[in-house]
């Protein structure tokens, strides 16, 4: 039995060194054989479904009729600017810069923390505190958060406690930010955005902080910089670059974001909530791509800025 | 003049500090108070009282079940894809200079950088527009599209650390490509692989996003848990998958976090 089939392996064994010593001498075949999958499934699959999209919004939508008139035209671009869905566009770059801002100061303290002070073991729970919560299930969190801001959730009952319940209502029969509980207003889908993008933020400014040398922070102070003076001039310029491109991860992913707004909000509608209603109940392919099209461009502009801070050298 | 003062952390940051990280883990820990509660129509805090009862209903829900099973599969499909291509990219990529290389690296980060409901609306068009019924198979496309990106950063980390005089060695003992990758290769990138295809796992298996516009009618656990929020059949039940969900995720990000610990084990990264 093994002398039928020796021969027979050898001839595999030659024809296999035969091809890999043919990849050997010429690179360039072995670096398209590599290549080849991933682009196929990347470039053509992805990239293919990305411009049929894209080709979807210069189409329109004939409300009449309900069908998608297949001709070039620029109109339902121009629908994107009617008050009612120019409204949607202002609310989620204000929300979305809103909870970048937040999320940079809550990230700070931990960040700072855990890249100069947090040595050995200390190092890795830290390290782990932030990624735990960072590949936690989003919908858990989310429902977690539907269990907090609830009316009969913990924050009401910790307001009762400390006799802060006025406090609450007080913010909550505000205009914009308030609604008839916590976990339908405009500060319940506030708080949810930051919880949940707060570990995409922790994670650059500490890599950026990481590498800020100790003995400067101490050369500051030795030349009379108090606390005030150190983080403004020294500590701040040198964690701008991860603060940017942290941003990029709450902004982006805000600006996407239908679920959270869905489930803990107003009934006023964000760009992916309007995405999702055009494309779904509303069948109206065309503006909903449009819609799509523009936390895509208001990205493009905000990578363009934040690669002059620096923010691709902190990622 | 080195003062010891500057070595510990001042008062304010120590509090702010950990003021954020409870912000962070007091949400996760809510979770398991609520699965034991018994109250059953409200998000009622403190819990009235506490029971187990909930884990026995919630294990006898076939619904619950068929959720789990096919998150899983669908997991397990395209954590698979996603590591074949992703180590063929950073193969490709780790060392060779070539033109247009950098467009392929923007390629492979494209769909985590894209906002998810764009992904997913694009892939979703395209399927209607090739007449591509939606089933098991489009929401595995859909997840392993982004899961590339998770295994292509853990692996090309790896081979830019690996040295590639070890390679060279092998071929000069007379081992042909095939042997190489899977005697010299293979061993050398092997955890990074298992982080980066557990870290995927983990993406896919909590993915809703992209999956809302990809799945028809089947029920991943993630798009089981978005119907209970939108519209609440049981309460109780939805608590304890909370829970679990959130233990089994637990798994994966430790697992990773351990194998990619500390790169020293890679032969040859001294060089």
């Amino acid at each position: 039995m093994t002398a039928s089939l020796a021969p027979q392996s050898s001839a595999q064994d030659s024809l296999a060194s035969r091809f890999s010593a043919a990849l050997w001498r010429s690179p360039r075949l072995l670096l398209l054989l590599l290549l080849a999958p991933p682009l196929l499934w990347l470039g053509v699959v992805y990239v293919g479904s990305l411009i049929a999209l894209l080709a979807q919004s210069f189409f329109s939508f004939d409300d009449f009729t309900a069908q998608v008139t297949y001709e070039l035209t620029l109109s339902t671009y121009a629908e994107l600017f009617s008050p009612a869905n120019f409204d949607i566009i202002k609310r989620t770059v204000t929300m979305a810069a809103l909870v970048t801002i937040a999320s940079a100061i809550l990230a700070f303290p931990i960040a700072y923390y855990a890249a100069r002070y947090a040595k050995g073991r200390w190092k890795a729970f830290f390290y782990l505190g932030v990624m735990l919560p960072l590949w936690s299930s989003y919908l858990v969190k989310i429902y977690a958060w539907k269990m907090i801001l609830s009316k009969e959730g913990i924050v009401s009952w910790t307001a009762d406690k400390l006799h802060l319940s006025w406090l609450l209502d007080a913010w909550l029969s505000l205009p914009v930010v308030g609604g008839n509980s916590l976990s339908v207003s405009a500060t319940g889908t506030f708080l949810v955005f930051v919880y949940i993008w707060l570990p995409y933020m922790i994670l650059p400014i500490q890599a950026s902080l990481e590498r800020v040398p100790a003995n400067l922070i101490e050369a500051s102070y030795d030349l009379g910089g108090g606390p005030s003076k150190t983080f403004r001039h020294v500590l701040l310029p040198l964690a701008m670059p991860g603060v940017a491109a942290g941003s990029i991860f709450t902004f982006s992913l805000t600006l996407g974001d239908y679920i959270i707004p869905g489930i803990i909000g107003t009934s006023r509608l964000f760009i992916g909530q309007a995405v999702y209603t055009q494309q779904g109940t509303a069948g109206n392919i065309p503006l909903a791509a449009a819609f799509s099209v523009v936390p895509v461009v208001i990205m493009a502009f905000y990578l363009w800025g934040a690669k002059k801070q620096g923010a691709f050298d902190a990622l | 003049m080195r003062s010891d003062k500057h070595n510990n952390a001042p008062f304010p940051l120590k509090l702010a500090a950990t003021g954020g990280l409870l912000f962070l883990h007091l949400p996760l820990l809510l979770i398991f108070a609520y699965a034991f509660t018994t109250e059953d129509k409200s998000f009622q805090w403190p819990p009235p009282g506490f029971t187990t009862r909930w884990l026995a209903v919630t294990w006898a829900r076939p619904d619950v079940w068929q959720a789990l099973t096919l998150s899983l599969q669908v997991a397990s499909i395209a954590t698979a894809f996603a590591l074949v291509l992703g180590t063929l990219c950073a193969a490709a990529l780790s060392r060779a200079r070539f033109f247009g290389q950098e467009a392929i690296t923007l390629l492979v980060i494209l769909p985590i950088a894209l906002p998810g409901i764009v992904t997913g609306i694009a892939l979703r068009s395209a399927f209607g527009m090739m007449q591509i019924p939606f089933s098991f198979w489009t929401i595995v496309l859909g997840h392993a599209t982004f899961c590339i990106v998770v295994v292509y950063n853990n692996a090309v980390a790896r081979f830019r650390r690996m040295s590639p005089s070890l390679v060279e060695a092998s071929y000069d003992l007379g081992a042909n490509g095939f042997q190489t990758f899977r005697h010299v290769i293979l061993p050398n990138i092997g955890t990074a692989l298992l982080a980066g295809g557990m870290l995927a796992f983990a993406l896919s298996f909590d993915e809703v996003i992209v999956t809302t516009f990809t799945a028809g009618q089947q029920q991943t656990l993630p798009i089981w848990m978005l119907e209970e929020l939108i519209r609440p059949h049981e309460r109780p039940v939805t608590n304890v998958v909370a829970m679990a969900v959130v233990l089994v995720t637990l798994i994966p990000i430790l697992g990773a976090y351990y194998l990619t610990r500390d790169g020293a084990e890679t032969a040859g990264s001294g060089k």
